[in-house]
């Protein structure tokens, strides 16, 4: 079986983020870049139906960026996926949703996979769209949500994680899945796997590997990003000053209540 | 011409040391660091109250490949001793019982089976304990003898073609929930190491209570009973004290980097402490006896992790002497143990509770002080290398 995995490269998730006003984008310089936390589970999902599979079963990451930043694919291999590519050129700068899938998909379309696995959300840019987009561009079914995958024989069942429950879900192969963060704690790399993964290919290409018929960057973009502005910053709150512990908590849990929160 | 402007040095790593790592070892030092914040940090206090390590975190550290990580084959990973030193550090930065227990696995248990063994031995024991699926330790210290190891008590007599061992060891880590025992036993022949299995008959565990340090680790007292081994169990290769030397040699390395990560967690809760407890209206941090107290931690911090990769990058060469490791254990522990007892004076009374990791970072490092090797006697090696003279035999 052969799957792909998307990985994107975020800023790490607890650094303080900073939106440069010219480009309007994230500045990504001086802030250690992460796997993108959501596309570990993506990747999680991977490795077990690669294990459970066996014999050539193999996971090869996919990532769209900077290739600067793409020695940050080695935790994916360490992770145990066997190879990475990474679609990296500056004629993509500035793609919306629609031109990064778009990209995306030209890239993936040069692989064989039977399962496309993707992250729910990116911890950057959180639409949440780009798989959706993606299965459009690839003419692909699109599962989302999934907090559980069997593959057996071509065929395949897929457990969606819904508010109130889950569904099961039947498809064929190939499909776009994406991952629930129910599906299970992303495992981490082993001494070994780090080792190994020092061996392992990380390849580059460019947009002129691609046969694109459509701009992509901004100019392919639909949409455009006006203006943003940071959240409003916390009010101050309220001190309680009391008498004494008793009174204290008292108002405290007044104040909870009051909220609805007890 | 334009200077590049210098980036503000990070408040613990404030030498950027991380720089002189590569990549891959970054990937390890991250990967161990994440596994002790989600799995060891929410449940070390309670195992140190408790005075217990859970057995399955043999499974997780072998999982992670980290137990006898710095050997090679029979499914061990084979890292540099910069890797194994750093993975250390992150262990001991949740708590020293948890680095002395892959320190035990790998570097005293399975380094004994793999340098001294044969290939029978080595294919007998040693994946199985690379995956933590059985568990060893290493029965060198007695009761009357633990700098002086040279003058043990428990004897090994040969019995037709093989082996009976008699005597008592003491202080050992993982004793009672060890799978097998290296023993070290005096033979006419001169000091030998057996591969003693838990289920020989003769061979009894059982553990030392009351410990106020090292709770989160398993130490037990190993009797030897007439205990019949084949002659199989003799460690062909080991002959002499130098071979269960070489063994401990290996663990202190661990520990000149392990102290350093105990040190930084204390350093770090007393920085992050300093800045938000008020008193006279002010976060102490402000004030100049505390700035002093942290700047005096951060500069013993950042040199000792400094001399852990110096030794390290030495021992990847082939060029580390014994009594260089003393020379790096003696200081890095010794340091660790000062950043800890100021580090409490921080935080006050808060500092001797356990919602802090302070005390008992401070009440683990006293055993670490005085276990592979007392400060004592890791400053007499050191003193017999400059002068040449021996001051201990």
């Amino acid at each position: 079986m052969k799957i792909v995995v998307t990985v994107k490269l975020v800023p790490d998730p607890n650094a303080e983020k900073r939106i440069d006003p010219t480009t309007k984008r994230l500045v990504r310089t001086g802030v250690e870049t992460v796997l993108n936390p959501y596309d570990e589970y993506a990747l999680e999902a991977g490795l077990q139906l690669k294990e459970r599979a066996g014999g050539d079963s193999r996971v090869t990451v996919f990532s769209m960026g900077s290739a600067a930043l793409k020695e940050t694919l080695r935790r994916a291999l360490a992770m145990g996926a066997d190879d990475a590519l990474v679609l990296s050129d500056t004629a993509l700068e500035g793609s919306d949703v629609w031109a990064s899938a778009y990209a995306m998909a030209k890239a993936l379309s040069t692989l064989e996979f039977d399962l496309l696995i993707v992250g729910g959300l990116t911890d950057d840019s959180s639409t949440g769209a780009v798989p959706g987009a993606l299965a459009e561009h690839l003419g692909l079914p699109c599962i989302t949500n999934a907090r559980k995958i069997d593959v057996g024989d071509g065929k395949l069942e897929v457990e969606r994680e819904t508010d109130v429950g889950y569904q099961i879900v039947r498809g064929s192969l190939p499909v776009l899945i994406t991952t629930a963060l129910t599906f299970g704690e992303p495992r981490y790399a082993s001494l070994k796997g780090i080792m190994g993964a020092k061996k392992k290919t990380i390849g580059t290409i460019g947009v002129s590997d691609l046969s694109l018929d459509l701009p992509v960057g901004t100019s392919g973009s639909k949409t455009e990003l006006r203006s943003f502005a940071p959240p409003p910053a916390r009010g101050k709150g309220r001190t309680v000053e009391a008498a004494d512990g008793v009174a204290g908590a008292t108002s405290i849990f007044e104040f909870l209540r009051e909220k609805k929160f007890v | 011409m334009l200077k590049a402007k210098a980036a503000a040095p990070d408040a613990t790593d404030f030498l950027d040391v991380a720089s002189l790592l590569s990549d891959e070892e970054r990937l390890v030092r991250d990967t161990v660091n994440a596994y002790v914040r989600e799995r060891v940090l929410p449940n070390v206090a309670g195992w140190f109250e408790a005075g217990t390590l859970p057995r399955d975190l043999g499974h997780e550290l072998g999982r992670l490949g980290l137990l006898g990580m710095h050997l090679h084959g029979f499914g061990c990973a084979g890292a540099s001793a910069v890797a194994y030193g750093l993975a250390c550090m992150e262990l001991e930065a949740g708590d020293s019982g948890v680095r002395s227990f892959a320190s035990v696995q790998g570097s005293l248990a399975m380094y004994a089976i793999h340098r001294w063994g044969d290939e029978g031995q080595k294919v007998a024991w040693l994946p199985a304990m690379a995956t933590g699926e059985l568990i060893g330790c290493f029965g060198l210290t007695e009761p009357y003898f633990g700098s002086n190891p040279g003058g043990m008590r428990t004897r090994a007599r040969r019995a037709g073609a093989g082996w009976i061992l008699d005597g008592t060891k003491m202080w050992i880590t993982n004793g009672s929930i060890a799978d097998v025992a290296i023993v070290w036993a005096a033979t006419d022949e001169g000091i030998r190491g057996f591969i003693v299995p838990r289920e020989t008959r003769g061979f009894a565990a059982s553990d030392i209570h009351r410990k106020l340090s090292l709770r989160a680790s398993i130490t037990s007292e190993l009797v030897l009973t007439d205990c019949r081994l084949p002659a199989e169990a003799l460690l062909p290769l080991a002959d002499g004290l130098s071979a269960p030397l070489a063994c401990l040699n290996e663990a202190r390395y661990g520990i000149v980097w392990g102290a350093m990560g105990a040190a930084r967690t204390c350093y770090e809760t007393a920085l992050e402490y300093s800045k938000t407890r008020v008193q006279f209206d002010r976060a102490i941090g402000g004030y100049q006896l505390t700035q002093e107290k942290l700047v005096n931690m951060l500069l013993e911090l950042d040199k000792g992790t400094l001399l852990a990769l110096h030794l390290g990058r030495a021992k990847d060469a082939g060029r580390l002497h014994p009594a260089q490791v003393s020379f790096g254990k003696l200081n890095n522990v010794r340091e660790a143990l000062a950043i800890a007892r100021e580090a409490r004076t921080v935080l006050g009374a808060n500092g001797v509770t356990l919602e802090y990791p302070i005390i008992r970072h401070m009440n683990n490092l006293e055993s670490v002080l005085t276990y592979e090797g007392t400060s004592e006697m890791h400053a007499l090696v050191v003193g017999k290398e400059i002068t040449g003279l021996s001051a201990f035999t």
